[in-house]
Parts: structure tokens; C-alpha cells; sequence
């Protein structure tokens, strides 16, 4: 439970339910309290979905069962709990929350309504990078490829923010560079998979994105990385909004925008390359949740990260509960789930949006 | 820009550097074709009169063997499929205007790749019935698009974007059906996604060859001069008499019916539909679609990287779609690289 309380405090840190100074309040209006309301809910919502996630799965137990395989070491369904039920709602808590955080600053660094950490190509950068460690260097456990992992994104995410922020740089073209980079390294996966038939059935599982393999030392070892990109992108959520107003209005607000910008970019890395090497690359829920989460708090990033940090392990482990339902006795992996979901939003979003105006 | 003139009062205006480009290319590649046959994959050395002797019809029946039943299939299926790549990445990147808009990046190969899995996965079909499920998945999946993408016309943005969105979705549906399946099953599949022209016959090769001797008339004779008129922008094409949603369609269902056909055939390899036209362009230096340069060094292309793929490592023969899917990525990043500071991307 130490780690729960740590994926949540850096939350409460930058709780918005501190009142902003005065000034910034928008005279008479209850905004505030609806939105630490709206919050307050959504975090049952969280609850429930992690009781949800203890309670399904192949052998279903009542919420009481869970409660006392969580609790009563002496109860039959402890051991159910604990070894599996647990350390993958854990895994998706913490998942979710990185993914989410992550679409977020993506979106706000890039100014860019279709900024993804999926789609853009840094999860399947990160996925490269540690099929690659898995296949040539024979490395097997977590603490070996977290590394790669976070190499593999920091590249892509440079290279992604180096095209995509030049000024000419739409979000449509952003897009298709990502997609671009998607084909170049999902072409690289799957050559390294066909030269090597043994790690091609260890890496078909992985490479679509599951929670399924969650053990307790996984979780524990990606929890640091995942704290420090949380802690970080908390605190970035003023500079972002300082940002959106452009660099010149942003530095005369006292920001640093350089500075801003490489701490975004860490943020991200750290964020999305712990999620991938934990659970493999999972797209769409860094592009859903964010844009759910502005129509409920409009732009302000002090209220959306919380939001978002809330609402994607929401969308994440309702997914991964939802791949357990439906596919019984087999499961559906979450990577999966949120790919076939979350397809629909994105075309239904592009369709809507004038996003596509080049 | 030439103008040939015949005394009938005919004109015909021609680029001499784009013919030279594709004149050259279509050169090395029956060379680098010849030498296939030559060397080819196999333990059975031939010199280049040999091959040259047994191509016409004089050779000694176990090289006549070798040529006609063996290599000359492979090498026929290889520069097939890459010309049909090539010319389909052209029309598509003529059309979204962009040279990252490659059917390999817009989702109609997943398409094709998610037809072909379900055969191998679901029905355990044969090579034929595979074939056919890549070409019913690409036609599929390009009709999607292209209905999701239609509003009072298709702009090339939002088909670039509905293409995305479709391919992540295929990519989902894609790992799912890798992981339902049996390992020696997903060995196949993923052999077959990477693209690989390892005993390819006749069988392959016809069908393909049929579709292009349709489709490639269609776009090279039929609708080249309203393409290129098309990248001016859509009211500057109908200003000048094109029939744009007509021209856009009907280049649109030939460059799918080509990918569909072409990953029939060798599975969609990797990269030739992005790299090839835009070797092209550069080879050509000319504005416009370049169709028949890039369906040259299409050709050229793949026939090279199969070649290479067969004996840079001496113990063991690669897939092609390998060796152009690292070439091709290593060709992407750098076109990132300079495109962008040029603002084309």
C-alpha cells in the first residue's frame, strides 16, 4: 500500500483544492469548489474501478471476497490477491496515471490537440529499444530493460518535438511524422522478432501491451521512475500554462521556457518509457483522456494533470477489466482494448475538429 | 521540359532527365535482375551468358530449369511488386501531398495485413487463400477510409488522419490475432507481415502481373497530367478543366487495388511505397508525381534489396522486408531531418 501513497502524493502536493492567490479567481463564481467536487468524484470512480479490477477476472469474487483476500492473510482468496489481482491493479494504477500525465504535457508542449505519446511514436520507440536489449544483449528482467526503455523514448521524444515544433509544424503533420516513426520502428520490431523464433513468443505478448505479466517486484521497481515523472509533471503545470500563451508573454510572466520545455520532455520520457517497459506500448489513452478531461476543466493545466492523473487509470484498468469480461476464459491484453476502443474516439475527434485544416 | 513535334502537327512535351532516370533505373534493374538469376539464392552458379543464353531459349535443360521454375519467378515477383509499391506510394503522396504519406503509414497495408493474419490465423488457409485475404482486407480497409474521410470531397489532411487513426486500430486487431495464435502460425504470420519473396512461383507473380497490366494504364496514360495538376491545389486543378473528387477517386481505388495486390504477392514489404518516389524526385529534380521514374526505381529497389538480403549474412538468407525495413527507417529519419527545414513536413 506504500506505493499507492506514493503514485498519490505527489498529487497531494500539487493539490489544486489549495486556493490559488485571489487574484487568478475569476470574481463570483463557484468554479473552484465544483471542479475539487468533480475530483472528489472522480477519484471514487478510481476506487471502484481498483475493486472492480480485484474482484473480475477468471475467478470471480464477491467485493467482500476481495476485501478479505486484501486483508485476512488466513482467507482462500489471499493468495489470489495478492499474487495476481493486486500487483496488476497496481501496475495499471500506475500506468494509467503516467499515460494520462503524459498525453497531457505532450499536448500542452506541443500546443497540439493530437499529441499522444502512442501515437506519436515514443511507446513504440521505447518498445524497440527494449526488444532490441531483449534479443541482442540477452537481457531478461525489468531492471535491465527500463534502461533501454527510457533511452528509446528519450530519442523518439526528441525527435518527435524537433519535427513537430517547428513553426510550420500542424498537428495533422506532427501526426504523420509520429506514424511515420510508428511503421519505422513497429517494421524494426517485427524483423527483430522474425530472426528469432524463441523471443518472438515472449515479445508477441508483450509488444501489444498487457498488464497480465504484473508481478510485485515489477511494480515496485518501475514505481520509482513513475514517482519522479509524476512529481515533475505536477510541477510543471504552471510553466505549461505560462507556455500556452506563447514564449514572449510566458517569459514576461517570469517563466522559462527553455527550461520548461527539457523538463517537459524528461517528464514524458521518464513517464512513458517506465509504462513501457512495465506493460509494453498501449496508445490512445495519453490522447482520450486529456481531451475528456478539457471539456470538464477547460485549459487550465493545474486542474487537468490532476484530472488526467485520475481519469486514465480509470479509462486504463476499466479497459484491462473489460479484456478480462469479454474474451472468457481467455483475456483480451489492455493494449488491445484501448486500440480498438479509443480508435473509434480518435476518428470520431478528427472528424469533428477542424483539426485537419493543413 | 522537351517538346517532341511530328510533322502531323502532334506535340509531345517530355522531360529529358525524367526519361534518363527512369530509362537508368529500369537498366539496373534488369541487370541487378539478371545478376539475381545469376547468383540468385541458390548453391547453382551461373555466369551472365549462361543466364543470358538460357532467358532466350537456348540454354541446357538444368539451367533452363533453375532459370525458368526457380529464380526468374522470384526476381519477376520482386520487381512486380516493387513497381506496384512504388507507383501506389507516388499517387498516395501525390495526393495527400505529403512524402510521408505512403500507404505503408496510412494503414492500408495493415489492412491487407489484417486480411491475410485472419486467413492464417482463423482459417489456416494456403497461399492462395491468403493472397486473396490481403487483397479483400486492403480493398476493405480502403474503403473505409475513404468513407470515413468523405465530406463533400476528401482532403488530403483528413485522410492522412483517418488513416492513423485506422491504422492503430489494425495494429490492435493485428497483435490480437498474433496472439491467438499457435507459435509455428505466428512464425508464418509475422514472416508473411514483414514481406518475403522466398519461394515465390509463377502463381504470385500472374495475378499481380494481370492487375498491373489494368491498373497501370489507368494512372500512367489515364490520369498522370490530372494528377499533377491536382498538387496545385484543387481549385487551380478544376480551374483548368480536371474533374478532381472523379480523378482523386479513381487514382485512389488504383493505388489500393496495386498495394492490395502487391502485398498479395510478397506481403507489404516495408518502406519501397515511402522511399521509392521520393528517390525518384530527387534523381528526376522535377516537380509532379514522377509515375514512371518511381516505378523504375520501385523495381530497381526491391530487386537490389532481396539480393542483399539473400548474401549479406553468408549463413542465413533474410527476408527482404528486413533489409527495407532498416533501410527505409534510417531513410525516414533523415528525411525528417532535411524535409523539415524545408517545411515540407
Amino acid at each position: 500500500m506504500t506505493l499507492v501513497s506514493l503514485t498519490k502524493s505527489p498529487r497531494a502536493e500539487a493539490d489544486p483544492t489549495d486556493p490559488p492567490p485571489p487574484a487568478a479567481r475569476p470574481p463570483g463564481s463557484g468554479r473552484h469548489a465544483r471542479r475539487a467536487a468533480g475530483l472528489a468524484g472522480a477519484l471514487l470512480l478510481l476506487l471502484v474501478i481498483c475493486a472492480l479490477s480485484l474482484a473480475v477476472g477468471a475467478k470471480p469474487l464477491s467485493v467482500g471476497q476481495a476485501w478479505s483476500g486484501l486483508t485476512d492473510s488466513a482467507s482462500a482468496e489471499y493468495t489470489v490477491v495478492h499474487e495476481m489481482r493486486l500487483p496488476r491493479t497496481l501496475l495499471g494504477l500506475m500506468t494509467g496515471v503516467a499515460l494520462g500525465l503524459a498525453g497531457g504535457v505532450m499536448q500542452a508542449l506541443t500546443r497540439n490537440p493530437l499529441g499522444d505519446p502512442g501515437l506519436l511514436g515514443i511507446n513504440a520507440g521505447a518498445a524497440a529499444a527494449v526488444v532490441s536489449a531483449i534479443s541482442f544483449l540477452g537481457i531478461t528482467g525489468f531492471t535491465g530493460y527500463v534502461w533501454f526503455a527510457l533511452a528509446g523514448a528519450a530519442a523518439v521524444s526528441v525527435l518527435v518535438y524537433v519535427v513537430g515544433g517547428g513553426r510550420g509544424a500542424t498537428p495533422a503533420r506532427l501526426a504523420l511524422a509520429g506514424a511515420a516513426l510508428n511503421a519505422a520502428l513497429f517494421s524494426y520490431v517485427n524483423a527483430v522478432q522474425l530472426l528469432d523464433t524463441a523471443s518472438l513468443d515472449r515479445m508477441r505478448f508483450w509488444t501489444v501491451g498487457s498488464l497480465a505479466g504484473a508481478h510485485g517486484d515489477t511494480v515496485l521497481r518501475v514505481a520509482p521512475f513513475m514517482a519522479v515523472g509524476v512529481v515533475l509533471a505536477f510541477a510543471l503545470a504552471r510553466p505549461l500554462n505560462a507556455l500556452a500563451l506563447g514564449d514572449d508573454s510566458a517569459q514576461a510572466l517570469g517563466a522559462r521556457p527553455a527550461r520548461a520545455r527539457a523538463g517537459s520532455m524528461i517528464a514524458v520520457t521518464l513517464l512513458c518509457g517506465a509504462a513501457t517497459a512495465a506493460c509494453g506500448p498501449i496508445v490512445f489513452v495519453g490522447l482520450m483522456v486529456p481531451h475528456m478531461v478539457r471539456t470538464l476543466t477547460g485549459p487550465d493545466m493545474r486542474w487537468m494533470l490532476p484530472y488526467c492523473a485520475v481519469l486514465a487509470p480509470v479509462l486504463l484498468l476499466g479497459a484491462d477489466v473489460f479484456g478480462r469480461v469479454v474474451a472468457r476464459p481467455s483475456e483480451l491484453q489492455v493494449g488491445i482494448v484501448t486500440a480498438v476502443l479509443g480508435g473509434p474516439f480518435f476518428l470520431y475527434f478528427v472528424r469533428r475538429r477542424k483539426v485537419a485544416r493543413a | 521540359m522537351s517538346v517532341l513535334r511530328t510533322a502531323g502537327g502532334f506535340s509531345l512535351a517530355y522531360r529529358p532527365r525524367g526519361l534518363a532516370v527512369g530509362a537508368g533505373c529500369a537498366v539496373l534493374a534488369l541487370v541487378a535482375a539478371v545478376f539475381a538469376i545469376g547468383s540468385g539464392s541458390g548453391d547453382y552458379p551461373m555466369s551472365f551468358g549462361q543466364v543470358l543464353r538460357t532467358l532466350l531459349g537456348t540454354g541446357d535443360p538444368a539451367d533452363e530449369f533453375i532459370v525458368n521454375d526457380v529464380r526468374l519467378p522470384r526476381v519477376a515477383t520482386a520487381l512486380l511488386v516493387g513497381a506496384a509499391l512504388a507507383v501506389a506510394g507516388a499517387v498516395f503522396q501525390s495526393v495527400v501531398r505529403n512524402p510521408l504519406g505512403s500507404p505503408d503509414v496510412l494503414g492500408f497495408t495493415q489492412g491487407a495485413a489484417t486480411g491475410a493474419l485472419t486467413v492464417i490465423v482463423v482459417f489456416g488457409g494456403g497461399s492462395l487463400a491468403l493472397a486473396s485475404g490481403a487483397v479483400v482486407g486492403g480493398l476493405a480497409t480502403g474503403l473505409l477510409i475513404y468513407a470515413l474521410a468523405w465530406r463533400q470531397g476528401v482532403h488530403g489532411y483528413r485522410l492522412v488522419l483517418i488513416g492513423i487513426g485506422i491504422t492503430a486500430i489494425l495494429t490492435g486487431v493485428n497483435g490480437y490475432l498474433l496472439t491467438r495464435a499457435q507459435i509455428t502460425d505466428a512464425a508464418r504470420a509475422v514472416l508473411w507481415i514483414t514481406g518475403s519473396l522466398d519461394g515465390r512461383g509463377w502463381d504470385d507473380a500472374m495475378p499481380l502481373l494481370v492487375a498491373m497490366a489494368v491498373l497501370l494504364p489507368v494512372v500512367l496514360i489515364g490520369c498522370a497530367r490530372a494528377l499533377h495538376m491536382l498538387e496545385m491545389g484543387d481549385d487551380a486543378a478544376f480551374a483548368l478543366g480536371v474533374r478532381v473528387e472523379r480523378t482523386r477517386l479513381t487514382v485512389l481505388a488504383a493505388a489500393v487495388l496495386l498495394v492490395s495486390f502487391g502485398a498479395a504477392a510478397a506481403g507489404p514489404v516495408a518502406f519501397v511505397a515511402l522511399t521509392a518516389p521520393q528517390l525518384a524526385r530527387r534523381l528526376t529534380k522535377s516537380p509532379g508525381p514522377n509515375l514512371l521514374p518511381s516505378l523504375c526505381v520501385g523495381a530497381a529497389l526491391l530487386v537490389t534489396a532481396d539480393l542483399a538480403a539473400q548474401r549479406v549474412f553468408a549463413d542465413r538468407q533474410l527476408p527482404v522486408g528486413v533489409v527495407t525495413g532498416v533501410l527505409g527507417g534510417g531513410y525516414l529519419v533523415w528525411l525528417l531531418a532535411t524535409e523539415r527545414k524545408a517545411g515540407r513536413i
